[in-house]
């Protein structure tokens, strides 16, 4: 790790009359500092929150938002750092602590109870009651209340939250903020889920909020909503503070992708085999057409062998369902995907597996690994049947073909008895990977190392490969990767890290809202480019000088 | 790249000469009993030899309470031959619960599935067909309701706990339908034999005990079969997208446990010398118990057929105990559930103090 940018300051000049009129601010951070197993989430954050201001955090995706926000809602404890709230250093012992203290966060996916009314979710924790007897008609009354402040008279307060349209159900977890007199609403990506008038909505009760004096702390990746809602912006970058307090009106788009780009750690990636066969090469996997309502449409895409393809979009964009449904673990509405120009039938996972399709998957505990089994019964999770004669597995052959690719992939520690869950998530996720080397068909067959591979998994798919995974294992993922690639395999690669995709794709797609909005060879894009594209096309239109 | 041994998680890689050959298993010649007892690898051996620690207590007590049948081998070995003769149906049920279990199901429907069976068998129509015909009817009618189970859990994605609670009633009312409600004497001597033949001294319903547990031990622990089993119950998701046919395998383990019902069937109306719908009762809950008892954990992915055995034995001898001093059958129910939240306990405690913190 090398140090960071210098943070910017000095920019402050509207917000600072506010501040020196206010007296001190309603939050100040100061240092944050936060560290997961071989991750340090928050890396020295600061941030300062007036009342009745609406402050914007931007960042990538892993820049240590979702760890700030809650640091926040008292979800984790800071290991460092101090938090002043009130101008008084505060720490929270837990959610419990941050609500009664008035710091009210709504989270993406809201935390509302869908079988629960309207009335019973805003009161959810705290309920009115007289001697143990839920006061039902005075909790109707004062929610009906609290969604009239909020401008929503119109939602009923018997209602069903399950029942609601999204916007009416972000409102309703607002009016819960609210039942708890909440002095600061920290409100992640509210918009992700609004359609476009519905957001024009939400910025007028935010308006009314921050009228009365309440902040509010607004995470979006829309710069244009930032610029009509947001008084000022804190830019975090790679767990530390790039920037603090800019105006968020005047301060140029350029100015605050700088400060969200540009890494300060520096991951290596391995050299690219250069020619891939040139443009004209057969492709191996050809998806054409592909949809699944809701998630994506009509995505046409194709992977030579031994190309790396990685596909940049955030969250929500229909990358995850889009490999899924490439490797029959979804059923596609409509469209086909080919291997080698044969049509995989859909909704078929084994079927996949069998034509050469692998896939490790985003979620590695849940969806990859056995994790109180053994390495080895891991590693050969989808090959076992085909090591074993006449319907008997044979650990042997399991376990030595496990300890060659252990030491292929140099898994650390080296033993393939233990169980999985005992490695780190590097390891593990070499685990993943090393599933997909295997080649039992062919083994006795050819002695020849490299060849092996050639009938066995054919086009790899990766979802978020370095998920949780350190620094250093980043690196040593990224060779495994390639040279996967270079032993002829297709390799087709989501990750929400743009570096990522760019540094060791050979060809880039580009996903936004679950359609393909661009395809150029990764030397050709640049961080910025593709950040444009990803978040809503928004960035560089809006005041591109 | 960073060449880090953790020295924490490998013991065993800690000695000097594991540079050389790290990735080889650890040599015979190497085999150290105390290193072996350290590993997770030991983990159910240690934890059956737990409950064979059990068994030799319950025979302290019995040697304190009894001496006189305890303490003579003779009479030790005949009282022996009538627990395990009484655990063999019941132990057939519950190895088939343990492949249920393994697999993160449950099935509440077994002790309906034997009543079933052994009604379905005894008719006199079927009777009239001879022992062969017998026996074919009762293996294939708890195979087939098993069977249904699966179809229902797999593809009718329902709960296995509600589809094996539905077929548990509708199979016991199926039962007492066919029968009418009566006793069905058995008539065929192929069958009664079943229950009064031995071989070398060991009463069949034994040996086909023991055959089963077997035959079971290699089907979990060497076949392809098994392998699918527990990585069902281990990660359902992550056997999916594996490319492992989860519905499928699902649907043939029920069949498995309906099909250790269908015998267990033979076994209770050769003992009991009738087909009955009142056969069987219970018998879901002593299966389940003994499997938990035995190791096997509810969540799946976890469990091994000695360790189920184990459990059988150990509810038999209590049983036994109770018997043989005379007391009332109240008691010994209190015991068996004093025993099954021990077991749990342990395992949790056992569980917890494995994993370290929390994901």
């Amino acid at each position: 790790m090398t140090e960071g940018n210098p943070i910017a300051e000095g920019v402050t000049t509207a917000a600072e009359d506010v501040a020196n009129a206010a007296g001190p601010p309603l939050l100040q951070l100061t240092g944050i500092v936060k560290t997961f197993p071989g991750v340090r989430a928050l890396d020295g954050v600061e941030l300062e929150v007036l009342a009745g201001e609406v402050h914007c955090l931007l960042g990538q995706n892993g820049a240590g938002k979702s760890t700030l926000i809650k640091v926040l809602a008292g979800v984790h404890r800071p290991d460092s750092g101090s938090l002043l709230w009130h101008g008084e250093e505060t720490s929270f012992s837990g959610p419990q602590a941050a609500t009664k203290a008035g710091i009210a966060t709504i989270y993406q996916e809201l935390d509302l109870v869908d079988d629960l009314t309207v009335a019973e979710n805003i009161f959810l924790g705290h309920e009115q009651a007289a001697a143990g007897f839920v006061r039902r008609a005075r909790m109707r009354a004062e929610a009906a209340a609290v969604l009239r402040r909020l401008g929503h008279g119109d939602i009923p307060v018997t209602r069903k939250v399950g029942r609601l349209p999204a916007a009416a159900k972000q409102i309703v977890s607002m009016g819960r903020a609210l039942s708890h007199d909440a002095q600061l609403l920290v409100m992640d990506e509210p918009s992700a889920v609004l359609a476009h008038d519905e957001v024009a909505n939400l910025f007028r009760v935010i308006r009314e909020l921050t009228s009365r004096g309440i902040a509010v702390i607004y995470i979006s990746h829309r710069l244009e909503e930032i610029r009509e809602i947001g008084d000022r912006v804190t830019v975090l970058k790679d767990g530390r503070t790039s920037a603090v307090n800019l105006p968020a009106r005047t301060t140029r788009t350029e100015d605050l992708v700088t400060r969200m780009t540009g890494r300060t750690i520096e991951y290596v990636f391995p050299e690219r085999a250069g020619s891939t066969d040139g443009a004209g090469g057969t492709p191996l996997l050809e998806v054409v057409g592909l949809t699944r309502p809701g998630e994506f449409a009509d995505v046409s895409l194709s992977v030579r062998a031994g190309e790396i393809v990685g596909i940049a979009g955030l969250v929500g964009s229909g990358r995850s369902e889009l490999l899924e449904t490439i490797y029959g673990a979804r059923k596609s509405a409509s469209g086909e995907v080919r291997l080698n120009g044969r049509r995989l039938p859909p909704g078929q996972v084994s079927g996949a597996v069998r034509a050469g399709l692998g896939l490790a998957p985003e979620e590695r505990k849940s969806q990859a690994l056995v994790l109180e089994d053994r390495i080895y019964r891991n590693v050969t999770l989808a090959t076992f049947a085909r090591y074993a004669k006449g319907g008997m597995t044979r650990a042997a052959a399991e376990r030595a073909a496990s300890a060659e690719i252990a030491d292929e992939l140099a898994l650390q520690p080296r033993g393939v008895d233990r169980p999985v869950k005992t490695l780190s998530g590097g390891n593990q996720q070499k685990v993943v990977l090393g599933r997909w080397l295997l080649n039992p068909s062919n083994r006795s067959s050819s002695a020849a190392g490299r060849s092996r591979r050639s009938a066995g998994t054919r086009l790899l798919l990766l979802d978020e490969p370095t998920r949780g995974v350190d620094v250093g294992a980043r690196a040593d993922l990224y060779r495994v990767i390639r040279r996967m690639a270079d032993a002829g395999m297709g390799v087709l690669m989501v990750s929400s890290e743009v570096p990522e995709v760019l540094g060791l794709a050979d060809r880039v797609v580009v996903m936004r809202e679950g359609r393909v909005v661009r395809e150029a060879p990764a030397g050709d894009l640049t961080e910025e480019t593709v950040l444009d594209l990803v978040m809503a096309g928004s960035l560089l239109e809006v005041d591109s000088p | 790249m960073t060449e880090r041994v953790d020295v924490a998680t490998s013991p065993a890689d800690g000695s000097p000469g594991a540079g050389a050959h790290p990735s080889s298993p650890p040599p015979a010649g190497g085999f150290s009993v105390r290193r072996w007892f350290g590993d997770d690898a030991s983990e159910p051996v240690r934890r059956n030899l737990g409950l064979i620690a059990v068994l030799i207590a319950l025979y302290g007590i019995g040697a304190w309470s009894r001496p006189d049948i305890f303490l003579h081998l003779d009479r030790l070995w005949s009282n022996e031959l009538t627990v395990l003769t009484l655990a063999s149906s019941i132990g057939v049920v519950a190895i088939g619960m343990t492949f249920v279990i393994i697999s993160g199901g449950i099935d509440l429907s077994v002790g309906a599935l034997l009543a079933l069976a052994s009604v379905w068998a005894t008719t006199l129509s079927t009777q009239s067909y001879g022992a062969a015909m017998v026996v074919f009817v009762a293996l294939v009618v708890g195979t087939v309701a098993g069977l249904a189970n699966g179809f229902l859990i797999a593809y009718g994605r329902m709960a296995p706990f509600i589809a094996t609670l539905a077929t548990m009633v509708a199979a016991r009312g199926l039962a007492q339908k066919i029968s009418g409600k009566t006793t069905q004497v058995v008539d065929v001597k192929g069958i009664t034999d079943i229950a009064q033949r031995k071989f070398l001294g060991l009463p069949w319903l034994v040996v086909m005990f023991a055959v089963v547990a077997a035959l079971a031990w290699v089907l979990l622990n060497r076949t392809t079969f098994g392998r699918r089993s527990a990585a069902i119950g281990g990660n359902g998701e992550a056997a999916r997208l594996a490319g492992i046919s989860v519905r499928r395998t699902q649907v043939i383990i029920y069949g498995l446990s309906g099909l250790c019902c269908g015998l267990a069937a033979l076994m209770v109306t050769a003992q009991a010398n009738s087909g009955s719908s009142d056969h069987g009762n219970l018998y879901e809950l002593q299966a389940i118990a003994a499997v938990i008892i035995g190791g096997t954990a509810l969540a799946g992915g976890r469990g091994t057929i000695v360790g189920s055995v184990l459990g059988v034995l150990v509810f038999s001898q209590i049983t036994n105990l109770f018997i043989v001093n005379n007391l009332a059958i109240e008691y010994q129910l209190i015991a068996q559930g004093v025993i099954i939240v021990a077991a749990v306990l342990l395992q949790q405690f056992r569980v917890g103090s494995l994993r370290r913190r929390p994901a």
